[in-house]
């Protein structure tokens, strides 16, 4: 058990080789309650969301979700978090567990700023009312399927709907943080232990298996994705971590004049991954070298299970970002040979 | 469950063991230390000819998530490595105390040998541990 963000979280339940190979081959099940929902409704609701976040969700139709940031003024990234459209004048925000009262702050100050008062928008705190679970895996579809009469066959990738997962109402969203297909479910904490208990005893002849943070950490990594605190945070932009994708300059948001100035002047050092052409593991903080001089900093690396060798991510000078590059990274005294890759390292079939 | 911790071995407080033949100290960590590490998946060995000195550290072994020192049980010379590591360091899991053995150290100071547990010290010392 480790202490995460203040929740107190099992790294494995068996072990991370076994659980990280068990979600890509058939499912895992992943407890994410000490993720955090901000619930965002009235008849300005998408004035003040559209200021926070850097996703232009002006045309955003309802049943969407949409990945974005949520930058300061400088363009540093406050959290990188989802938006659920859930109704004309409604919008959940999915955050980090570690930034949340940080997203809430953020939310407030803007809304003060932008004039708006109650009635227009109504902002609430709803992480500890709401349980979130997620299914991921090929076998995910036909197990949360024994649970829920809505057809998930037409639940198309990054869409949600909402249903009844048993006899509670739910959301179930087509996405994840693991590369592979599967579902974010949302529910009261209520019924969270009935829910988990009924999904594993119905997957376990699918193979299903509860999966904890040290897997959930090597899934994401092998995808390429972004950790809060790892490859993000107030001091890192979006257009250097990947991110760019999620920037809308065609709306106003907070942030948006810094990461202007920054895309027109350009960055120093960019997000890349790679992979250990030496055999050692990579991890947090381990210095990267070319030749002698030292051109940047691993942020997430890992001993992936699929690849069966060292793998991460790192910030480096911008000359070095293209695939191919030859790297050292300095693993304790040793300087051992890693290369450049295209992300993510891993894409589903 | 932990297999039993042989009678022959010497024991350190970090979960190492020390095998005293004729001047040499065969070292590995022991099965209660590659229970608690789950699956290593790398083993950083020593090279050759390294003076090391007792509890400091000698080798690395990592699992998925975590990185961890082997410390050595003696002071002396490395004579030996297990370089079947290199390929299969999944041998620590499998045979901690047999073919998981990580190095030989030729003993400088026989004393030393009076700072380890036996046996039965170290199996106590791992149950007080639990809770």
């Amino acid at each position: 058990m480790v202490d995460f963000g203040g929740w107190l979280m099992p790294v494995y339940y068996t072990n991370v080789i076994d659980e990280h190979l068990t979600t890509r081959e058939n499912a895992g099940l992943f407890d994410i309650c000490h993720m955090g929902e901000i619930k965002i409704e009235g008849s300005k609701s998408q004035e003040l969301v559209q200021m926070a976040v850097s996703k232009n969700i002006k045309d955003m139709p309802i049943e969407k979700v949409h990945l974005t940031v949520m930058c300061n003024e400088t363009g540093g990234i406050i959290d990188d978090l989802t938006v659920y459209k859930l109704g004309e004048n409604e919008y959940m925000l999915v955050t980090n567990a570690s930034t949340k009262d940080k997203d809430l702050n953020q939310i407030l100050k803007i809304k003060r700023e932008l004039n708006l008062n109650d009635p227009q928008v109504k902002v609430t705190d709803i992480s500890s009312q709401t349980a979130k679970l997620d299914l991921q895996g090929p076998m995910s579809k036909y197990i949360l399927q024994r649970l829920t009469t809505v057809n998930l066959e037409s639940l198309k990738f990054y869409t949600f709907v909402k249903a009844k997962i048993l006899d509670t109402d739910a959301i179930i969203s087509q996405s994840g943080y693991t590369g592979e297909m599967g579902y974010e479910l949302y529910f009261s904490c209520k019924s969270a232990l009935k829910i988990w208990n009924k999904l594993l005893s119905v997957g376990k002849k699918w193979g299903l298996k509860p999966i904890g943070l040290g897997a959930r950490d090597t899934l994401r990594l092998e995808c390429g994705m972004n950790l809060y605190g790892h490859e993000i945070s107030e001091e890192i932009h979006p257009l250097q971590s990947r991110y760019g994708w999620v920037v809308s300059f065609d709306k106003e948001f907070v942030g948006k004049k810094s990461l202007e100035k920054i895309r027109d002047d350009g960055w120093t050092r960019q997000l890349v991954g790679f992979e250990m052409v030496s055999a050692g593991i990579p991890r947090n903080g381990y210095l990267v070298f070319k030749n002698t001089h030292e051109i940047g900093l691993v942020t997430s690396g890992t001993y992936s299970p699929t690849f069966k060798r060292g793998i991460g991510m790192a910030y480096v000078d911008k000359e070095y970002k293209d695939p191919d590059t030859e790297i050292i990274i300095k693993i304790r005294e040793n300087f051992l040979n890693a290369r450049v890759i295209k992300l993510p390292f891993y894409k589903r079939r | 469950m932990a297999k039993l911790n042989p009678k022959e071995l010497k024991y350190t407080k970090e979960h190492e063991w020390a095998k005293v033949e004729k001047g040499v100290a065969t070292i590995g960590i022991t099965d209660h230390a590659q229970e608690l590490l789950t699956s290593i998946v790398f083993v950083e060995l020593p090279k050759i000819g390294k003076e090391v000195e007792q509890a400091k550290s000698l080798a690395v072994v990592e699992s998925v998530k975590s990185v961890s020192d082997v410390y050595a049980p003696v002071s002396g010379q490395v004579l030996e490595v297990n370089t079947e590591l290199s390929n299969k360091p999944e041998l620590v899991n499998q045979d901690a105390f047999g073919e998981g053995w990580i190095a030989k150290i030729k003993i400088k100071d026989i004393k030393e040998l009076d700072n380890l547990m036996d046996a039965k010290s170290y199996t106590e010392y791992c149950k007080k541990g639990q809770h």
